[in-house]
């Protein structure tokens, strides 16, 4: 076998990694990874486990005038243990929407909090008012926005049922991972509602400055939410 | 069957047999989220005194899933040694847990006895079992087998490379891969979980890994885990591979959720034993994990240790190469902390075993489960006490495609020096040559993938 570590190996060997994220060339003390490497995982499981057990900033609400409505997630453990809790509003929640929100409108905007706190808080500055620009570029008009703390995908049908939106979008922290802890989903549904399915939401997903860019996703979010109203359908049963 | 006990003064009365099984696990959310958990510990150990008390006899008459009614029941029951069974029918699971741990019963009298038990015989065993047990009673047995090379042999511990990649990119894959090989990380298979589940994304992964494995005459496997259709397509089409894989269910209604029958799995095996390129008897690799059928609302109001070994049940009768749970990366509605997927590591590779199985553990987490990197390292410490057949690695445990964490190729090499395990033999071998293992230790000049770049 060849000897290792000569010029060109290590020239070739640094534009293979150059291919992939994986934490490779680390090297080693004895069989354990260096410290500096050591710590830059523990750091990245940091964040990821901070921005899970974390809550969106009050700042990030109030710069979009968004008021919060609570899921029946009760608290952190029990919205981790209990996924469904996530999936219905309680029901004080549920008659401030009635009360605050316009009923029946064409494109209800939700934001939630869903995995990621830190995912909202790091995008939406970018993804909303772009998501704004496109709804008035399509003609189409949006009710009354508001965060749902505790949210899972599935709240969105509850949402449904209460303000029977044509087309809702929900943009929702996802489960953190090592390489971004703030990552943001769009799920999109037309005419949201008990008994949909996942086969009829559509997601734009790995929304942050390193994946999909959070302008660029607002723009596509508000082509989909036209042609699912246009063709009134979602999901699988979409021509996009 | 007696269903009911007092406790200190208190009466615990249990429905049927599903019932008592669910209620004696140890603590875990899947359980909870079911609504089938014990509601209290004193509860759960009136369970377990009850289930002790149980004649496997009963256990199999009162089965949780009739095989009128479940086609992985019929698979579980085709599977027993009715002269085995006809001797130990009339045990207790109490008797039978204190023969397990007689110093007398050896592994391979372990391997006998469970030919004759049904999977619910072997769950009911391990919710009696202690850790320490579990532990002990796992380590007395070995399972070798073969595909193109064989593993499993005592004092060895073996290991998946992982090599994935986000986007299925040859050139990437190949990097992690040959770290991999440089920590001595490999011996069980070279195995990627492709991002998209077209043939010909198989069929080109199949053929990048195979071609390592020529050009540097590795003593190996390779496995590309799409589903099951896919890589039959990827295999009729001329692609070369040495496993098939499937993910495997406790029910027949899991396994439609898989999108897989007994059939198709039939139909499959046929093919890897005419056309794969391997020349062993164990051409499968299958995975499987608490929790599934669950979250598939295929459960059946059984809880999840059970359901665990009805896979394993269902995964003897195609006799495979390796078959390995992925415990932790469910997420915490299934096992919600450190504590439960280090028990549920434990009892999976247990009851694997009792069936029969090379069982192998990827030893993991998610974000979102309250564990960590040192619970892994923990539990991979208490695997390979085990007797583990193979864990899984990735560089420096960070899957950057599935996104959750597993071992690091360091961890398998450390837990290899510490506890003397060694690779599985033709891999030692071909390490040595190589000059990056000697006397069972890395050499000074491992750990780096700059070697095998050509």
């Amino acid at each position: 076998m060849k000897e290792t570590g000569d010029g060109q190996g290590t020239d070739r060997f640094r534009a293979w990694m150059s291919h992939t994220p994986a934490r490779l060339d680390v090297g080693r003390a004895g069989t354990r990874p260096p410290t500096k490497d050591m710590l830059r995982f523990r750091l990245d499981h940091a964040a990821a486990v901070d921005a899970v057990y974390g809550e969106v900033k009050p700042e990030t609400l109030d710069e979009f005038g968004l008021f919060s409505a609570d899921t029946q997630y009760r608290d952190k453990e029990h919205y981790l243990k209990y996924p469904g809790s996530g999936r219905l509003l309680t029901e004080e929640s549920a008659r401030m929407l009635a009360d605050r929100c316009v009923s029946a409108p064409q494109v209800q905007i939700v934001v939630s909090d869903g995995l990621s706190g830190r995912a909202i808080d790091d995008n939406l500055a970018d993804v909303l008012p772009a998501l704004r620009d496109a709804l008035a570029v399509n003609g189409l008009a949006e009710g009354t926005a508001f965060f749902v703390r505790g949210g899972r995908v599935g709240v969105m049908d509850d949402i449904g049922r209460l303000l029977k939106p044509e087309a809702l979008v929900l943009l929702i922290g996802e489960r953190p991972g090592l390489v971004t802890a703030a990552s943001m989903s769009a799920y999109m549904c037309y005419r949201p509602g008990p008994g949909r399915r996942d086969s009829d939401r559509m997601v734009i997903s790995n929304i942050h400055p390193g994946g999909t860019p959070p302008v660029e996703a607002g723009a596509h979010i508000g082509t989909l939410l036209r042609k699912m109203i246009e063709q009134q359908a979602s999901g699988v049963k979409l021509d996009v | 069957m007696k269903l009911r006990t007092t406790l200190r003064g208190k009466e615990y009365r249990f429905r049927d047999l599903t019932d008592l099984l669910a209620k004696a696990n140890e603590e875990r959310s899947g359980d909870a989220l079911a609504g089938i958990a014990a509601a209290d510990m004193t509860e759960r150990v009136a369970a377990k005194s009850l289930l002790a008390d149980c004649l496997l006899s009963e256990i199999r008459l009162h089965s949780p899933l009739p095989p009128e009614n479940d086609e992985v029941s019929r698979a579980i029951e085709e599977g027993i040694d009715e002269g085995t069974y006809a001797s130990i029918r009339g045990w207790s699971v109490a008797e039978l847990r204190e023969y397990v741990l007689r110093t007398e019963t050896d592994g391979s009298e372990l391997l006998r006895i469970g030919r004759g038990m049904t999977s619910e015989m072997i769950a009911a065993l391990c919710k009696l079992m202690s850790n320490l047990d579990l532990i002990q009673a796992a380590a007395k047995i070995e399972v070798i087998t073969t595909c193109r090379t064989s593993i499993g042999y005592r004092g060895t511990l073996s290991s998946r490379a992982q090599p994935n990649h986000p986007t299925d990119h040859a050139t990437g894959m190949k990097a992690s891969l040959f770290e991999a090989l440089a920590y001595g990380v490999g011996d069980a298979v070279i195995g990627i979980n492709p991002v998209g589940d077209a043939a010909e994304t198989i069929k080109s992964l199949l053929h990048a890994t195979r071609e390592v494995i020529a050009h540097w005459n590795i003593p190996t496997q390779n496995c590309v885990l799409g589903h099951v259709t896919t890589q039959m397509r990827a295999v009729q089409g001329g692609a070369p591979a040495d496993l098939l894989f499937q993910s495997l269910a406790g029910t027949e209604e899991g396994n439609r959720g898989f999108g897989i029958d007994l059939a198709l799995l039939r139909e499959a095996d046929a093919l890897i034993r005419s056309e794969g390129t391997a020349d062993g008897p164990n051409r499968w690799y299958f995975e499987t994990g608490q929790g599934s059928e669950l979250s598939a609302n295929a459960h059946h109001g059984i809880d999840q240790v059970t359901l665990e070994a009805r896979c394993y049940g269902l995964a003897r009768r195609f006799d495979p190469f390796i078959v390995n749970t992925v415990v932790g990366f469910i997420g915490p509605e299934y096992l919600y902390d450190s504590k439960q997927v280090i028990r549920a590591g434990l009892e999976d590779h247990f009851m694997g075993k009792m069936h029969g199985l090379p069982m192998g553990v990827d030893v993991c987490y998610t974000n979102h489960m309250k564990a960590d990197q040192n619970d892994m390292e923990a539990l991979g410490v208490l695997l390979a006490t085990a007797g583990v057949n193979f864990v899984i690695g990735v560089p420096m445990a960070d899957d950057c495609m599935l996104n959750y964490q597993s071992l690091s190729y360091h961890d398998i090499a450390t837990i290899r020096e510490t506890l003397g395990k060694r690779p599985a033999p033709a891999f030692e071998t071909w390490l040595e040559e190589a000059g990056i293992l000697a006397g069972g230790r890395l050499t000074a000049a491992a750990g780096d993938a700059r070697r095998f770049i050509y």
